[in-house]
């Protein structure tokens, strides 16, 4: 018996037998991790899509978990306070932080967007109570699927303004719960 | 001058412990005891140096000097003196030296044991704890100094630097930004305290660890040694996940109190590895196996406390990009890499050195048991780590980032928390070396027909979840035969003694308590596993608009909308306060006021549940939205929780068993240990 076998099995096996048992044992654990970790993984995986990847049809965007970044565009909300259904449309944002900073910040990236007529656009809907936040060049990351009609049809929606806070001179601005 | 005083007492902290590591390890091979005396006594000297550098750093924040970077970014006039003491771990570069101060305590604690029987350890426990702390105070000096006055520049840019950079001018705020608004409530005061200490006592072991392979010394004379270190590290880090549970379900208001979010599980892995070395520990002790297993796993808690506080202060998480930019990322990588290859090459040099003195035999049987527990751990912990780091590897790998959600670590890790559970109820009847199957089906008899009768009483009371069935099923499985372990010893113990149960049940807990006081924490945790799987497989949750005088029914509760107020505090917050009454058969229980706080002064906002809280379940509510417009329309959410208590009180059941655990032995005459150790241990 090899010392590097016994990482995993500390002491020697008394038979062939089992020996056998022990590693078929820690193989069929071993196995199952494995199939719940890859087959957990199909279905949950949400992919990191700019509006432009979302909109060019190239991507392959349908059918995917999704997870949108874009500015929020203020004359396009609507809510009906019946069905709380929120609908929405967002203006493609630069997902690359260096690209970010290099245009001035998050929230000068937003405010960019929100005026620009040339930017990717999307549609989006939501079903839920209005958050405070949902506002003209708001953050908006929004969590769902595409619709065959083009409009992505969120499960998560999760807002962000960008404030002085963020933006402090010198870094270490926003403090981090550990 | 303050800030000069502290930044130099950093700078000499750093001389300190890069002499007493070139002392300890120069001492160690030559034997030079003067060497190792003033080794030890420059480690200890980081003490109060750091303490100097805290005093300074604390004295700052309370007197509002907001010509340093660091005061300004965390404090401002209107937070009161105990937030400014506690600002000192609200930002980044603070919480970097309060880590520090908290491993330079822990290290001056363990040097001061007496060190009789494992003094040649001692030049290698001080290297390591000292390239540790070495480790972060280097940080702090090059890259996050809380003591870099602000600077401005003839353009109006801030920068941060000890010294005047040139063409540039003093600059002081008026007033500073003020802690986030998140961090500003008890449980966040004391959870990183918590955390932090769990992080660095989980040090101490792997000093003695790697002592013990530096000095090439194969006996488990390390493990002994710092038991109870692991122990308090360990019971620290479960008091910091779950008081930070608490502070999510307070304060975050979204209903639950675990999301999988990438900075609990940056707390969850070295608890997870730490869980699996403290069982298997006691296999090496009581049976000499495991020997290269415990060393491998305190190597990689070690590197896992690293990789955990890491994750909190790169700014990784965000974003790989951001990692890169910062200055501490590559430096934190370089650290856990090193520390990691350098331990293992160690132990790969004494590998030979750590075979097992016994060998594992029968897979029925309380090693097997034990190392199942073991695979189990690990693996919860690899598949966390695994959903933890993707989003960075595929971004890496790929340059498209995809992460995984709470789903991902519910399906993966869920069948593996049950068969823990389910082991947690049939390991303890095992005896070590092998047992027959019959006899384990003898002792298993009652505690399956306890699971049968709960099984039997959930469908008759109209739960035919089956998830929720299995997992019920197994915790009341493993709790009836947790309690008849304790009825067996004290039975034991009654005969032996001739005394009163009561007397033997206690002095049972009282002379063994790391045996009890580990029955224990498994009840705590199965009583959580009631409360986790209650409150994540039944909760209701409902969300409306209501007007004044309207009402929603969720589950059998009602609540009725009764008023909305708003107001400004003195404190910066402007208040929108509904009040509701909660209804359940008829009968009014209780008015709840969730609300929502604005901070002015950082135009954050904070939203504070309303809950009703009680054994059976949390009636938990949520201000979403309101019109200002004056028709008083709001919108509610609203969670029905079911046994969410139960997972606090399972949390302070285990926080007392683990004390237990920890509280040294009283000594006792021996036979009476031979008489409570023959009623499981008959296999030997």
């Amino acid at each position: 018996m090899s010392h590097a076998t016994q990482v995993l099995q500390p002491s020697l096996p008394a038979t062939g037998g089992f020996k056998l048992k022990f590693w078929l044992g820690g193989g069929a654990i071993l196995a199952a991790i494995v199939a719940l970790v890859v087959v957990s993984m199909q279905s949950t995986q949400q992919y990191f899509y700019s509006v432009n990847e979302v909109t060019d049809p190239a991507t392959g965007a349908a059918g995917k978990i999704l997870r949108v970044t874009g500015a929020v565009l203020g004359d396009t909300i609507q809510v009906n306070p019946e069905t709380l259904e929120i609908s929405f449309a967002i203006a493609n944002v630069p997902t690359d932080d260096a690209e970010v900073q290099a245009a001035g910040g998050l929230a000068a990236v937003l405010h960019a967007a929100a005026i620009d007529p040339t930017a990717a656009r999307m549609r989006v809907v939501y079903v839920g109570p209005k958050p405070d936040l949902l506002k003209n060049e708001a953050q908006a990351i929004v969590v769902g699927k595409l619709g065959a009609d083009g409009v992505f049809y969120a499960d998560e929606l999760l807002l962000k303004c960008p404030t002085r806070y963020e933006q402090a001179p010198g870094g270490a601005a926003t403090p981090v719960a550990p | 001058m303050i800030a000069f005083l502290g930044y130099g007492s950093l700078l000499l902290t750093l001389a300190l412990a890069i002499a007493a590591i070139a002392l300890g390890l120069l001492s160690g091979p030559r034997r030079r005891p003067a060497w190792l005396a003033l080794a030890h006594q420059a480690a200890l000297a980081t003490w109060p140096t750091l303490t100097l550098a805290a005093v300074c750093l604390v004295s700052l924040l309370v007197t509002d000097h907001y010509e340093i970077g660091y005061v300004a970014n965390v404090t401002s006039r209107a937070m009161p003196l105990y937030l400014k003491i506690t600002a000192w771990w609200g930002g980044q570069a603070g919480s970097l030296l309060f880590w520090s101060w908290l491993m330079a305590t822990f290290a001056a604690a363990a040097l001061l044991r007496k060190w009789d029987q494992d003094r040649d350890l001692m030049p290698y426990v001080i290297a390591v704890m000292m390239v540790t702390l070495g480790f972060f105070v280097a940080l702090i000096v090059l890259f996050e100094n809380p003591f870099a006055p602000i600077w401005i520049t003839s353009t109006g840019e801030t920068v941060e630097a000890m010294l005047q950079p040139a063409g540039t001018f003093a600059f002081t705020a008026i007033d500073g930004r003020g802690l986030n608004p998140l961090l500003r409530h008890p449980g966040m005061i004391i959870h990183p305290p918590m955390l932090y200490t769990g992080f660095v006592s989980f040090v101490v072991p792997f000093a003695f660890a790697v002592a013990a392979l530096i000095a090439r010394r194969a006996d488990d004379a390390w493990i002994r040694t710092t038991r109870r270190w692991t122990l308090v590290g360990w019971l620290f880090l479960s008091l910091g996940l779950i008081l930070g549970g608490r502070w999510a379900y307070d304060v975050l208001g979204w209903g639950g109190y675990w999301g999988w979010d990438p900075v609990e599980n940056a707390a969850f892995l070295p608890w997870l590895t730490g869980t699996a070395f403290l069982h298997s520990v006691m296999i090496q002790e009581k049976r000499g196996m495991l020997k290269k297993w415990n060393m491998i796993l305190i190597i990689l808690t070690y590197a896992l406390v690293i990789f955990g506080t890491f994750l909190t202060r790169s700014g990784v998480l965000s974003s790989v990009h951001a990692f890169a930019q910062s200055a501490i990322g590559p430096a934190f990588f370089g650290f856990i890499a090193f520390t990691f290859v350098v331990s293992l090459a160690l132990l790969f040099r004494e590998w030979d050195h750590l075979s097992a003195d016994n060998q594992l035999t029968h897979m029925l049987s309380r090693e097997a048991a034990f190392l199942l527990n073991n695979v189990l751990f690990l693996g919860i912990a690899a598949t966390v780590f695994w959903g933890t780091v993707f989003p960075m590897i595929s971004e890496l790998a790929t340059g498209q980032k995809i992460s995984v959600g709470p789903p991902y670590y519910n399906q993966v890790t869920g069948p593996q928390f049950l068969a823990l559970v389910i082991l947690m109820g049939i390991g303890p009847l095992l005896s070590w070396r092998t047992m027959s199957p019959q006899r384990l089906g003898r002792m298993l008899r009652v505690p399956a027909a306890v699971a049968v009768v709960v099984v039997i009483a959930l469908v008759l009371a109209g739960i035919t979840n089956p998830i929720a069935l299995v997992a019920f099923a197994s915790a009341a499985l493993s709790t009836a035969t947790t309690l008849t372990e304790f009825v067996k010893g004290t039975r034991a113990r009654a005969r032996a003694n001739a005394e009163p149960v009561w007397t033997a049940f206690l002095g049972l807990a009282a002379r063994n308590r790391r045996r009890y006081g580990g029955y224990i924490i498994h009840l705590g945790v199965l009583v959580m596993t009631a409360g986790i799987i209650a409150s994540n497989v039944f909760q209701e949750e409902t969300q409306g608009q209501l007007l004044p005088g309207e009402q929603l029914t969720v589950g059998n509760y009602v609540m009725v909308y009764d008023d909305l107020q708003q107001f400004t505090t003195d404190d910066d917050r402007e208040v929108t306060r509904a009040t509701v009454s909660v209804f359940r058969d008829g009968r009014l229980l209780e008015a709840l006021h969730p609300r929502s706080d604005f901070f002015l002064s950082s135009e954050q906002s904070m939203t504070i549940p309303g809950v009703r809280s009680a054994i059976e379940d949390d009636f938990y509510v949520l201000l979403t939205t309101w019109d200002g417009s004056g028709s008083g329309a709001a919108t509610f959410k609203v969670y029905v929780n079911p046994l969410v208590n139960w997972v606090w009180a399972g949390g302070l059941i285990f926080i007392l068993g683990t004390l237990v655990a920890a509280w040294p032995d009283a000594r006792e005459p021996r036979k009476v240990v031979l008489a409570q150790r023959a009623a499981p241990a008959t296999g030997d």
